[in-house]
């Protein structure tokens, strides 16, 4: 049986970063993770935002590895072509003692190394930068280096260059236990045994259930919900990530741009004990567009296409846990909350010295490709290319989703790709087949008989998204029969 | 790349589509129509009931047999049409391009293009139902689909929200396969579609139909487990204390439709606020040579309306080829039509001056039920020009009204006319 140098538990974007940064090396390396894809949990719907770092105190971990952590997307978009734009941030002023708070951000930033932040008063300039921004506005704390990407995007971009470069990815793989015998783990999943010199926590909310599986019980994580209400794709452009200044309690709801053009307004922030709790409420979506009104009086809520809620652990510390732990080989890289994304190719970055100092063999590969193909897109192809395409394959010419003109290439593409959709929300986030304002009402059907055909399983086993979420429960007639039999169907 | 030339281009094959096709064909001008599905037909090829056809050939059809009826003149006829294409794109100058797997992109110029691209369902994110998100919500149109043409079904257990046409026919369509719908859920305090269809879809099946209540919450994480109803005040707010759990494991969605308008934003046509294109009386859109028909153009209650709003459409574009087509022939004086009091919208949105002395066809809706109402039109002075007693209005029927403007005394100096539905005058008095 293998024995990896390293396996890694969860596949959100912490642990595929770590999985591709770690693909470089000459290791033997496994990612588990216990849905039915990677990105799943919190990674899935969270903001995606790439913060610039000058928000959280200076005496935590969390604020040098955001600072750190955003310079490291520049090359990272490059050489994984996902889609990232860096198109800066706004945090807002509404009132004139705000302003001496956004000038003490602006000057401790920039003192640690936050490029570019300047402190705007004049009002005509900030709105000619944000024409949607409120009039109240009295000043604005501009980081030109915030983001925007899309956060699942970029996790299957790793994990599909991390599966390129050798890594094994292993879905549908929830760790029941953890042995460790003779300096190895064995970790048991339902169906199988991996066995692993070194072992990385990446569990996201289950990080504490995972720790303690080998004893150490040092940390607590608190789920925490954010929700979050999406608007179409035409119904407002916005040039800034807009916050609003920050309270002791929490950043504020923001309205901001996503990578395919849409706006969100969200998220608030609500303990919670339930760690399967993703269901939004009412009084949760009432406050965070009142929230946003604050910042943007126009919000388009009749083009609100769809709200959805996310899970982030926030550890008791409020900061990152990223431990070489008392279990030698049992890295723990716990409770990342916000700026968890911009910080993740920092946080591996940290995983790489620590196993350096267990003695992992970090000797770059020969043959590492650091490049993930850029996935092509019917939308990036001119008139010609595209008569080309179709030609050379005609799954070009045939449209699925006619909400963003996704052709069935596209879809096949998500599937066959390395770590690939084997469920329709996998190759919705993939390709955006359903993401638009019909949310899948015409090319549901479809993708369902794509995703039949291709892992030849019959309609009733496609999933939305893992167990016992299939679209359909039966052939027609089929109830009908067994209750003329007497029999009903279970 | 592959080129198409015809004096006229369908986009749409649907029960609109059709029938313009045909008109602008027996006009002996060229046409072509293009369809993204796999057949001709649109979406009466999922409605496999009947109560098509009454008003358009006196006969009580299904669907498809209504769609057939259509599809065999554009066979006969010789009308040609490519399948499973997309148009992805309209230029200014009627140029349009579209994609399929056999030919790869198209081009095709037209003199001039007929929209009819029909109308898709609001979904629940456009109602922002809080909740999980599990798999198990449909909307009604895709459940049909999912039952009729694929004979597969979406669940065992079902609540219908809203009493929209398709959500009550899929109500017994379900019953029919054995399913249990536990009940139709309208937020309003009447019913949102067609009568017929709340007696021979609902109480004829003994369906529970719960007015003035709403889905405030679904329940369940991975496949849907039942969903929470709540009472609804007139000012829409919930009523507290009202909230009852109905268990389930699918919700089908039938609150509303909406004309599916990307083609007409992109190619640069206004689009006026039911969701459909700005257009005159005579189905033009804001750019020249471009109509539009049917639910792309507003939501109809029958489809047999559909068929004779396309051959409207259908006339115009044929009209328009023969007299205006590349000439400097511009329309420009324009009358503007406004929704006034109890109006939801109104077609068409401007008439030109030229047109008053022809008699114009104006269909609008309520925003609300009411009783005794007279249907006012009034210019810009207020001053009244036409008026008419309606005993019953309600939103779920579309009201139709053939008016000859100059003959009512509109003249070349009229700017606007507002179209309201009031109380009648001595209903008020009654009241006092």
């Amino acid at each position: 049986m293998t024995v990896y140098d390293v396996i890694i538990i969860g596949g959100g974007v912490i642990g595929c970063c770590i999985a591709r940064t770690l693909s470089k090396y000459d290791l033997k390396v496994a990612l588990l993770e216990k849905e039915a894809d990677v990105s799943s949990g919190t990674t899935k719907a969270n903001s995606g935002v790439v913060h610039a770092g000058y928000a959280s105190p200076r005496e935590y971990i969390k604020r040098d590895m955001c600072i750190r952590g955003n310079k490291l997307f520049t090359q990272a978009a490059e050489e994984l072509n996902f889609p990232f734009q860096r198109i800066g941030s706004f945090v807002v002023a509404l009132e004139d003692h705000q302003i001496k708070e956004l000038e003490e951000q602006r000057r401790l930033g920039t003192q640690d190394g936050v490029p570019g932040l300047e402190l705007i008063l004049d009002k005509e300039k900030i709105k000619y930068m944000e024409p949607n921004l409120t009039d109240e506005v009295v000043g604005v704390l501009h980081a030109p280096t915030a983001a925007i990407v899309s956060p699942y995007e970029m996790t299957y971009a790793l994990a599909e260059n991390a599966a390129m470069n050798g890594v094994k990815f292993f879905r549908n793989q929830k760790v029941r236990r953890i042995k460790h015998q003779n300096n190895i783990f064995v970790i048991k999943t339902k169906t199988s045994e991996f066995r692993s010199s070194n072992v990385i926590n990446a569990a996201g909310l289950y990080g504490l259930k995972i720790s303690k599986m080998v004893g150490l019980d040092y940390f607590t994580l608190m789920p925490r919900k954010g929700e979050y209400i999406l608007f179409d794709r035409n119904a407002m452009h916005l040039n800034k990530i807009l916050f609003p200044t920050p309270t002791k309690v929490s950043k504020g709801i923001l309205v901001c741009p996503t990578v395919s053009d849409n706006t969100f307004v969200g998220p608030n922030a609500l303990n919670i004990t339930d760690k399967k709790d993703t269901a939004t409420t009412e009084a949760g979506l009432k406050e965070i567009l009142e929230g946003g009104y604050k910042l943007v009086p126009n919000l388009p809520v009749r083009a609100s296409i769809k709200n959805f809620a996310g899970l982030r652990a926030i550890p008791g510390t409020y900061d990152f846990i990223i431990d070489n732990t008392d279990v030698y080989g049992f890295i723990n890289v716990v409770g990342i909350l916000s700026p968890g994304l911009t910080s993740s190719y920092a946080i591996a970055e940290r995983v790489v010295e620590f196993l350096e100092l267990l003695g992992a063999n970090t000797k770059i590969k020969e043959d590492y490709n650091p490049i993930r193909p850029k996935p092509e897109r019917f939308k990036d192809f001119t008139k010609e290319e595209l008569d080309r395409k179709i030609k050379e394959d005609p799954a070009w010419g045939r449209i699925i989703c006619r909400c963003e003109t996704i052709p069935e290439k596209e879809i096949l593409n998500a599937i066959h790709a390395p770590v690939g959709a084997t469920t329709v929300d996998g190759v919705k986030f993939r390709c955006r087949p359903g993401m638009g304002r019909c949310q899948g009402g015409f090319c549901r059907p479809r993708v369902i008989e794509i995703l039949s055909r291709e892992l030849n399983i019959p309609y009733e086993e496609v999933m939305k998204r893992g167990e016992d979420t299939n679209f359909l429960v039966s052939k027609t007639k089929e109830i009908a029969l067994l209750r003329l039999k007497g029999g009903e169907k279970e | 790349m592959k080129k198409y030339k015809a004096d006229v281009v369908v986009i749409g094959a649907g029960a609109g589509g059709l029938a313009a096709a045909i008109e602008v064909k027996e006009a002996d001008l060229s046409v072509l129509i293009i369809e993204r599905d796999k057949e001709l037909g649109g979406i009466t090829l999922q409605c496999i009931h009947n109560g098509f056809g009454l008003k358009e050939f006196e006969e009580e059809l299904t669907g498809p047999e209504y769609a057939q009826r259509f599809i065999n003149k554009v066979i006969e006829k010789k009308i040609p049409y490519i399948l499973d294409t997309m148009v992805i794109e309209i230029t200014k100058d009627k140029k349009l391009y579209a994609v399929n797997k056999k030919e790869g992109l198209i081009e095709v110029e037209a003199k001039a293009i007929i929209l009819a691209m029909g109308c898709r369902e609001k979904t629940r994110g456009a109602i922002n139902i809080p909740g999980f998100r599990p798999a198990g919500i449909y909307t009604a149109g895709q459940a049909q689909r999912f039952v009729n043409i694929e004979g597969y079904l979406p669940g065992n257990t079902y609540v219908i929200l809203g009493s929209g046409d398709i959500g009550m026919i899929m109500a017994r369509r379900l019953t029919w396969e054995g399913c249990t719908v536990k009940a139709v859920v309208e937020i309003q305090p009447y019913v949102s579609g067609l009568l017929r269809n709340q007696v021979q879809c609902l109480e004829d099946y003994g369906i529970p139909l719960i007015t003035s209540y709403t889905v405030t919450r679904i329940h369940g994480r991975d496949r849907v487990k039942g969903v929470s109803i709540a009472k609804i005040s007139k000012d829409y707010d919930r009523i507290i204390g009202s909230e009852k759990f109905i268990e389930c494991d699918t919700l089908l969605l039938s609150v509303g439709l909406i004309p599916e308008n990307e083609l007409t934003l992109q190619a640069g046509a206004e689009l006026s606020k039911n969701g459909g294109p700005v257009v005159d009386e005579e189905l033009e859109t804001t750019i020249e040579g471009i109509f539009a028909c049917g639910n792309v153009l507003q939501v109809h209650d029958l489809v047999d309306m559909v068929t004779a709003e396309a051959k409207r459409a259908g006339k115009n574009a044929i009209e328009y080829i023969n007299s205006r087509y590349g000439k400097e022939l511009k329309k420009k004086e324009l009358i503007k039509c406004v929704p006034g009091e109890n109006v939801n919208y109104l077609k068409p949105d401007i008439i030109n001056k030229q047109n008053l002395s022809e008699e114009i066809i104006f269909t609008f809706r309520v925003k609300y039920p009411d009783r005794r109402v007279l249907i006012q039109f009034k210019d810009q002075n207020n001053s009244i020009i036409y008026k008419k007693k309606k005993i019953y209005v309600i939103p779920s029927e579309m009201l139709e009204l053939n008016i000859n403007l100059e003959e009512s005394g509109i003249n070349q100096d009229c700017k606007s006319i507002t179209i309201e539905v009031i109380p009648r005058p001595e209903v008020l008095i009654e009241e006092d």
